[in-house]
C-alpha cells in the first residue's frame, strides 16, 4: 500500500479540492475538531446533489463553526455575530433562486442570534441550517453557551452550569421549522444523508450537529481529547428517528439521542407570500424575480 | 440610466415626507426593503408595503431592526438595491450592520427619521440629535454619505440621490430626515421616469477566474459581481485582502480600512453639496439643516429687516462636512450662526473648520419644537455685533 | 471477513481495494481516521510532520476497501483513497 508523501500544494488530488479553498489550508481548526468533518459532509452532499454551485450560497456568524463559510469554493459571506440567519433571509429574498446555507455555532446561532432563529423558523423561510453544536463559545476561549449542559464547566461558569440549557431540536420544531434532526460528527453517512435530504426540501430545515471541541469544552472539564469524546458518541448516541422533541434534553456527558424528529411538508414563506398576493391583487401582482430584483442598464 | 417606470408614480401629489421617501426609493430602483415599525418612520415602509407588491418588489417587516439591516446588506448582494428605515431608537440597533455594510462595501440606504432622544425621548416630535452618530454611529475608522432633506419634495429628489451615490462608492448612504420634514405634507411633483437618472449596480466584466471581490489596482471602489453569477467570491466582515479572506496584520489593516475612509475623504469635492443664499457680502452666515433651515429663512428675513447683512449656507450633504467651504467663509465673515434641534453637533463640525477666523455661534434646542424665529434672530443679530 | 457461509458467488466477486494516500504535513493527528478504520489498516506512527503532529501509517497492507471513512471523517482534508482496479477472475 502506497503511502505518497505530499510536502507541495497538491491539495487538487484531494476528491474535496473542487469544493474547498484549497489555498487557505489549513484551516484555523484544533487537532480534534469536528467542525472540518461537517464541512465535509455538505461539500460530499453538494456533490451528490444535483444543485448549481454557481447558485449556492454559504453564510455564517462569528465563531470557530463561523469560519466554515470561508473554507467553501462557494459565495461564502462570514457575517457579525448572530446576525447570519437575517443576512441569509435577504438573499433568500433577494434572489430566490439561490440555495442558501446557514453554518454557524451554538453560541452565534441560539444565542446572540435566537430572535433571529425563531422568526426564521416561524415563517419558515427558504434555508438550510446546519447549526454546530458544541456546547460551548470556543474562538473566544470557552464561555458558558445556551447549549452548555448543566455542571459543566466554561470560562464564565467556573463552578460548573447551573443554567438549564436550550433543547434545540424542541425549539426549531416548535418554532416552526418543518425538518429537524440532530446528528453527531462521527455519524458522517448519516448526516452526509441528512444534509443530502435537507438540500432536497424547502423551508427551514434545521440540522443540529454536535461535535466535540477538545481545546475548550473537553479540556475544561477534563473530558479528554477529540478521539475520546468520538468514542463517547460511539457508545452514546442513540438513534431514534421521530422521537418527540421534548425528550431530546442533553445532559453532561450523557446520552445524546440523534435522529431525524420532523419531516414535514409546510408551506414556506414565499409561498404563502405569493398564493395570497396572488388572491388578494390578482393580475396586479407582480412577484419578485427569481434572477434577482436588478434593473439592468 | 433612466428609472424603471414600474416604479415610478409620474405626476403631482400631495405627499408626506416619509411617503415622499418611499415614493424616492421606488424611483431610484430599490426592490428590497426591510424594516421594522418605528415612530416617525413607520409610514415610509407602510407605503412601500402597498406598492412593492405591484412592481416585483420585496418588502419585509423583520423581527427587529439588527435584523433589518443584516437583511438589507444580505439582499445587496445579490445586486437588488436595498434599504430599511428607522428612527433613533432603532438606528442605534442598526449600527452594528451599517459597520458590516461599510467594511463589506455594499450599496444599501438607511433612512433615519430623527426624533427627540436620548433613548425613547419623544417618539412623535422632532429632533436632530442623531447627526453625529450617523456619522460615527458603528465602531471603527469607516465613512459614509449622510443626506438631509428640508421638504417632502427634496426627500423625493435625495432618496434617488441617495441610492446613486451608494452605488457609486459603494458604500451605506445615510438619510436624515427628521419628524417635522416627515410628517409635513406639500406638494411634490413626481417627474416622468425619462427625467430621472439612476445609476445602475455595476456588475465587473471579468471573469470569475480573474475576479477578486476587493482589488483594485489604484482605484478607490472596488468591482461588484453578485451572489449567484459564478464567482464564487467570499467576503467578511474582519479586515480582509483583495481576495476577500480575512488576514490579520496591520499592513491589511492598513491597505483595506484607509481605503475605506480614503473612497469618501479624496472624493469629497463631488459628494459635497450645500445651497447657498445671500453670502455674497454676509456678515453673519447661518448654518443650517433639515427643518432648521426653513425656520431659519424666517429669521434671516427679521435679522434683515433689522439691518444685518446676513447669508444662508444649507446642508444638504452632511457627511462628509464643506469644510474647505467653511474655511474660505471663516476668512470673510464675521460669525457663523448654528442652530439646530441638539445641543450642538454640526457647530462642532463648524468650529473645527472656522479654526478660530470666525465667531462661531451655537442655537440649540432640546427637541420636541423647532426654534423661534424670533429667538434666532435675535442670536443672529448678536453673533454680527 | 468472518462469513458464515460462503456466498455464492465468492469466485467472481471480490471485495473493492482501495490505496490510502495522506497529505502528512496536513494532519493534526486527531487519530479519527485509526480509531474508524473498519479494517484497522491505520496507526499513529512515530514520526512528526512540519508542524509536530504524528501522522498515522498504513500497518495492514492490501486491507483497505476504498471505504472512503477516513476520507470522510478527516477534519483536515488529510487523508483519502482510490479504489485499486480489481483482477478479472476467469
Amino acid at each position: 500500500m502506497k503511502v505518497e508523501v505530499r510536502t507541495d500544494v497538491a491539495w487538487e488530488q484531494h476528491p474535496m479540492a473542487p469544493y474547498v479553498r484549497t489555498e487557505r489550508m489549513p484551516h484555523v481548526w484544533c487537532p480534534g475538531c469536528g467542525i472540518g468533518t461537517i464541512v465535509k459532509c455538505y461539500a460530499t452532499a453538494l456533490e451528490r446533489s444535483d444543485i448549481d454551485l454557481d447558485k449556492v450560497a454559504v453564510v455564517s456568524g462569528i465563531g470557530c463553526s463561523g469560519r466554515a463559510a470561508g473554507y467553501f469554493k462557494l459565495d461564502g459571506f462570514h457575517t457579525t455575530h448572530g446576525r447570519a440567519i437575517p443576512f441569509a433571509t435577504g438573499l433568500a429574498l433577494g434572489r430566490p433562486q439561490l440555495t442558501v446555507t446557514v453554518m454557524s455555532g451554538d453560541g452565534d446561532l441560539v444565542g446572540i442570534g435566537g430572535n433571529h432563529f425563531i422568526h426564521a423558523a416561524r415563517r419558515n423561510h427558504n434555508l438550510l441550517v446546519i447549526l454546530i453544536n458544541n456546547f460551548i463559545y470556543g474562538m473566544t476561549g470557552g464561555q458558558n453557551a445556551p447549549t452548555t449542559p448543566l455542571t459543566a464547566r466554561s470560562s464564565t461558569m467556573p463552578f460548573g452550569n447551573f443554567e438549564p440549557p436550550f433543547n434545540l431540536p424542541h425549539l426549531a420544531a416548535s418554532s416552526g421549522a418543518p425538518y429537524v434532526a440532530r446528528w453527531t460528527s462521527l455519524h458522517v453517512r448519516r448526516l452526509t444523508w441528512s444534509i443530502e435530504e435537507a438540500l432536497d426540501r424547502k423551508g427551514f430545515r434545521f440540522i443540529e450537529v454536535v461535535a466535540p471541541c477538545p481545546v475548550l469544552y473537553m479540556r475544561l472539564n477534563r473530558l479528554g481529547s477529540g478521539v475520546d469524546e468520538m468514542r463517547f458518541y460511539h457508545d452514546n448516541a442513540e438513534i431514534r428517528n421521530g422521537a418527540d422533541t421534548r425528550d431530546l434534553n442533553i445532559g453532561f456527558h450523557e446520552p445524546i439521542v440523534c435522529g431525524k424528529f420532523v419531516d414535514e411538508e409546510r408551506p414556506t414563506y414565499d409561498e404563502l407570500r405569493d398564493a395570497h398576493y396572488r388572491e388578494v391583487l390578482g393580475d396586479e401582482y407582480v412577484p419578485a424575480p427569481l434572477e434577482g430584483g436588478m434593473i439592468h442598464g | 440610466m433612466k428609472a424603471d417606470p414600474a416604479g415610478v408614480l409620474t405626476g403631482s401629489h400631495y405627499l408626506d415626507g416619509d411617503y415622499a421617501c418611499g415614493e424616492g426609493a421606488m424611483a431610484a430602483g430599490c426592490r428590497f426593503a426591510a424594516g421594522y415599525p418605528i415612530t416617525p418612520s413607520t409610514e415610509v415602509v407602510e407605503r412601500i408595503a402597498r406598492r412593492f407588491p405591484t412592481m416585483g418588489g420585496t418588502f419585509i417587516q423583520m423581527e427587529d431592526e439588527l435584523a433589518s439591516m443584516a437583511a438589507v446588506v444580505g439582499a445587496s448582494w445579490t445586486g437588488t438595491k436595498s434599504m430599511t428605515v428607522t428612527s433613533g431608537p432603532g438606528f442605534s440597533l442598526m449600527m452594528e450592520n451599517i459597520g458590516l455594510a461599510a467594511m463589506m462595501e455594499t450599496p444599501c440606504v438607511v433612512v433615519d427619521v430623527q426624533r427627540g432622544g436620548p433613548s425613547t425621548g419623544l417618539p412623535t416630535m422632532v429632533g436632530q440629535g442623531d447627526v453625529m452618530q450617523a456619522r460615527w454611529g458603528s465602531h471603527g475608522d469607516y465613512e459614509v454619505i449622510v443626506l438631509s432633506p428640508q421638504s417632502p419634495q427634496e426627500t423625493f429628489d435625495l432618496m434617488v440621490e441617495a441610492f446613486n451615490l451608494s452605488e457609486v462608492y459603494r458604500v451605506p448612504v445615510l438619510f436624515l430626515m427628521d419628524e417635522c420634514v416627515g410628517h409635513m405634507t406639500e406638494r411634490v411633483v413626481i417627474p416622468a421616469p425619462d427625467e430621472i437618472e439612476v445609476v445602475p449596480r455595476r456588475l465587473t466584466s471579468l471573469a470569475p477566474e480573474e475576479f477578486q471581490p476587493y482589488r483594485v489596482n489604484g482605484e478607490l471602489v472596488p468591482e461588484f459581481a453578485r451572489a449567484g453569477d459564478g464567482y464564487r467570491f467570499h467576503t467578511t466582515g474582519l479586515t480582509h485582502d483583495a481576495r476577500g479572506y480575512p488576514v490579520m496584520s496591520a499592513e491589511v489593516q492598513e491597505s483595506n480600512v484607509h481605503r475605506l475612509v480614503d473612497k469618501i475623504r479624496l472624493n469629497q469635492d463631488r459628494i459635497v453639496r450645500v445651497e447657498e443664499e445671500g453670502i455674497n457680502g454676509a456678515e453673519v452666515v447661518v448654518v443650517t439643516y433639515g427643518i432648521t433651515a426653513r425656520v431659519a429663512r424666517a429669521a434671516i428675513d427679521i435679522a434683515r429687516r433689522r439691518g444685518v447683512p446676513v447669508g444662508s449656507l444649507r446642508l444638504v450633504v452632511l457627511w462628509p462636512f464643506p469644510e474647505q467651504r467653511i474655511r474660505e467663509l471663516a476668512g470673510e465673515v464675521r460669525a457663523f450662526v448654528v442652530p439646530e434641534i441638539n445641543y450642538g453637533q454640526i457647530v462642532l463640525e463648524v468650529e473645527r473648520c472656522a479654526g478660530g477666523w470666525a465667531g462661531v455661534r451655537s442655537v440649540p434646542h432640546g427637541g420636541g419644537g423647532v426654534h423661534d424665529p424670533r429667538r434666532l434672530a435675535d442670536e443672529i443679530v448678536e453673533a454680527a455685533r | 471477513m468472518n462469513l458464515w457461509r460462503r456466498p455464492l458467488d465468492a469466485d467472481r466477486v471480490r471485495p473493492p481495494r482501495g490505496e490510502v494516500r495522506i497529505f502528512i504535513d496536513r494532519c493534526k493527528g486527531c487519530e479519527f481516521c485509526v480509531e474508524y478504520c473498519p479494517r484497522d489498516v491505520l496507526a499513529m506512527s512515530n514520526e512528526f510532520n512540519r508542524k509536530g503532529y504524528h501522522p498515522p501509517m498504513v500497518v495492514k497492507e492490501g486491507a483497505c476497501l476504498n471505504c472512503n471513512l477516513c476520507e470522510v471523517i478527516c477534519p483536515e482534508f488529510a487523508i483519502y483513497t482510490v479504489p485499486l482496479l480489481d483482477e478479472v477472475v476467469s
